[in-house]
């Protein structure tokens, strides 16, 4: 967009004509876009637009057909997805992706970013700085009287919390949320609300949202996604008031 | 269950125990030699089941194929032994004297290069684990760095079983062929075949499955155990917090191979001959059904399983042959169906109902008397009341958490 080179150290994130093909039906066509330290993005479109598209390809879960996704200067884009974790990129599904066989503190405890090889894992020990931490997210998802539950047990919004939970032990630089409101009551809303508010705070975040008072509250530019292309991008002003948004999305 | 790391719970080191004796006390002083070996042979079946408990039952990979391992560890250890009753003199009217009887009668002259290591005892105690565990390894990095698994794993193990009995079989110059390799006397000039020596062998063989019990709770309480479960769960959720899935499978397959290779090189001194009739499909298969009776969720379970399992097949198919498999078959169905979690998850249940009943009957009553006085203080009655019924329900679901891990209702 901008006088844009593939050099350029002080973007967090640069994405670069990215595009994936599925059997010839392009989900994310010749994308672009860029996110500095700190910014709070937000992704919006209608259902089939490439929003979650485009967090799997950063997140190395689907690969992309071209283009490339830079992180630190690092490409993204062939690297394993565990790699791609250790470099400081984080994600929470849309769905609630947490281990139901396990209790709440066992779920933190393997997102605990410390013991990740098999040799590691095995000599693994529980101590003081793993229990203050764990201690210290649960409180901060208000699952902290819950940590010895079965995580079946919980509701769907506790899920939700616990994988937000997951992903802060992490302690991820770009952090990029799937709808993590959906599904929630207003009160576990406005719950989430204030978490994420603080959660997001010293990181990059890219969230994909329908919940518009949400977005207007914490984001600072919005990406308007439509048939995998950009189709309007700024603050969520400029983008409301776009009359191609309102056409395809927000007029409905 | 925060605190640092116990191996052991209280309930867990009982079970143990109860174990110890039953092996080293119970089955030695009730039967005699004959059946002690044979209880001895069953339990070399338990290394296998304990560590398909681990890599299936927590893991949730499905090996068809552990009598391959089993079967290497058993022909390893039969190959060292094979040489040592095949000295020159033992064997001098042979043509070529000094070879196996075997080989001498498919006309080879010369010993094949890959059994000269089994001439020495250290290097055959090696090769015997480090053959089994390093084809386990290149079977899981072809694929499990590809991320194949489920049935696909599961039929490709099962074929690589049935290739290994196919070339055993083809090769009689090189195996021993069908009948495998037999007339085993001697380990380091110690006759095997003696009632002394197959009680001691008795006692080696359940002393190495306490350790290998012990290894396998070490490695279920690691990090490595809850990252099995989580695996089994959700795999992708385990790969984006930063592990690299593959290895972890790699590692829990090729643990579970170096067990059922120890087993299946007890099985050889204990019961004097390896074959292929102990590496193919029926027989990888019964190896499940060990671990799916006893509960593959269970590591006491698994052994109780195989122990349970063989003595059928032993009382059984002594009388009807032919019914034998159908039985086997149908066990195998009535498990899974009506009990996922085999004998230990029936145990776990019918014990927790127990505890439960014993723990309602004294509490209820003192309980009676002060209702009026909770009624006195209603706010802190009420406070009081959820929590306890919190409590109350969190015990129940970690009494069953603990064993009980695989989904409730499949």
């Amino acid at each position: 967009m901008n006088a844009t080179s593939t050099l350029q150290p002080d973007f967090l994130l640069a994405v670069e004509s990215l595009t994936v093909s599925f059997d010839g039906f392009k989900a994310v066509d010749d994308l672009s876009f860029y996110i500095d330290e700190n910014e709070i993005r937000v992704i919006i479109g209608p259902n089939g637009a490439g929003k979650t598209t485009v967090l799997d390809l950063i997140c190395g879960r689907t690969r992309a057909t071209e283009g490339s996704i830079k992180f630190r200067g690092k490409e993204l884009t062939t690297m394993r997805e565990d790699r791609i974790v250790h470099e400081g990129v984080g994600r929470k599904f849309q769905t609630p992706s947490i281990y139901e066989d396990l209790t709440v503190f066992e779920n933190l405890e393997i997102s605990f970013p410390r013991g990740r090889s098999v040799w590691g894992a095995l000599l693994f020990k529980r101590d003081k700085e793993v229990k203050e931490r764990v201690q210290e997210i649960a409180e901060m998802i208000f699952l902290a009287d819950l940590l010895d539950l079965k995580a079946a047990y919980l509701s769907h919004g506790q899920k939700q919390w616990l994988e937000i939970g997951m992903l802060l032990i992490q302690d991820p630089d770009l952090l990029m949320l799937d709808e993590p409101v959906a599904g929630m009551s207003v009160s576990e809303r406005k719950k989430t609300a204030a978490l994420l508010n603080e959660i997001i705070k010293d990181r990059s975040v890219i969230v994909i949202e329908h919940d518009m008072k949400f977005v207007e509250d914490i984001a600072d530019k919005v990406i308007v996604l439509h048939q995998g292309k950009i189709l309007s991008q700024g603050t969520m002003e400029k983008v409301k008031n776009d009359p191609k948004v309102i056409d395809v999305y927000l007029g409905h | 269950m925060k605190s640092g790391f116990t191996l052991y719970t209280r309930k867990e080191l009982i079970s143990l125990l109860i174990l110890a004796a039953l092996i080293f006390l119970v089955f030695p002083a009730v039967l005699d030699v004959f059946r002690l070996n044979l209880v001895g042979k069953y339990l070399t079946y338990a290394f296998v089941a304990v560590g398909l408990v681990l890599c299936w039952g927590y893991g949730g990979i499905l090996s068809l194929g552990q009598g391959l391992f089993f079967g290497l560890g058993g022909y390893g250890m039969a190959m060292f032994l094979k040489l040592e009753a095949s000295t020159p003199e033992a064997t001098k009217i042979q043509s070529t004297p000094g070879i196996p009887d075997f080989m001498d009668w498919n006309q080879l002259t010369a010993l094949p290069g890959f059994w000269q290591p089994f001439h020495s005892f250290p290097l055959t105690l090696v090769l015997m684990i480090a053959v089994p565990t390093a084809f386990a390894w290149l079977i899981g990095v072809a694929m499990f760095k590809r991320r194949v698994g489920g049935v696909y794993f599961a039929i490709i193990t099962q074929a690589l079983a049935a290739i290994l009995t196919v070339l055993i079989i083809g090769q009689q110059g090189y195996t021993g062929g069908v009948n495998g390799i037999t007339d085993l006397r001697t380990l380091l000039g110690w006759d095997i075949r003696t009632d002394s020596a197959k009680f001691i062998l008795y006692f080696v063989n359940g002393g190495l499955l306490m350790a290998a019990l012990v290894a396998c709770q070490f490695v279920r309480k690691s990090k490595v155990g809850r990252l099995l479960v989580a695996m089994r769960d959700k795999e992708d959720r385990v790969r984006f917090s930063g592990y690299d899935v593959a290895n972890f499978k790699i590692f829990i397959f090729c643990f579970a191979a170096a067990l059922c290779a120890i087993g299946g090189a007890m099985f050889t001194l204990q019961v004097g001959f390896m074959s292929p009739s102990f590496v193919g499909i029926v027989p990888s298969i019964e190896m499940v059904i060990f671990c799916a009776v006893g509960g593959r969720l269970s590591l006491f379970g698994a052994v109780y399983g195989a122990l349970l399992v063989n003595w059928a097949k032993t009382s059984l198919s002594e009388s009807f042959p032919e019914l034998w498999l159908f039985a086997m078959g149908g066990l195998f169905i009535a498990v899974v169906l009506a009990f996922p979690n085999g004998l230990a998850g029936v145990y776990d249940s019918v014990a927790s109902r127990i505890g439960k009943r014993r723990a309602a009957a004294p509490e209820g009553a003192p309980d009676a008397p002060p209702a009026p006085s909770d009624l006195a203080v209603p706010a802190a009655a009420a406070h009081r009341q959820p929590a306890a019924a919190a409590k109350d329900d969190e015990e129940r679901l970690l009494l069953g958490g603990d064993r009980f891990l695989g989904k409730p209702a499949s």
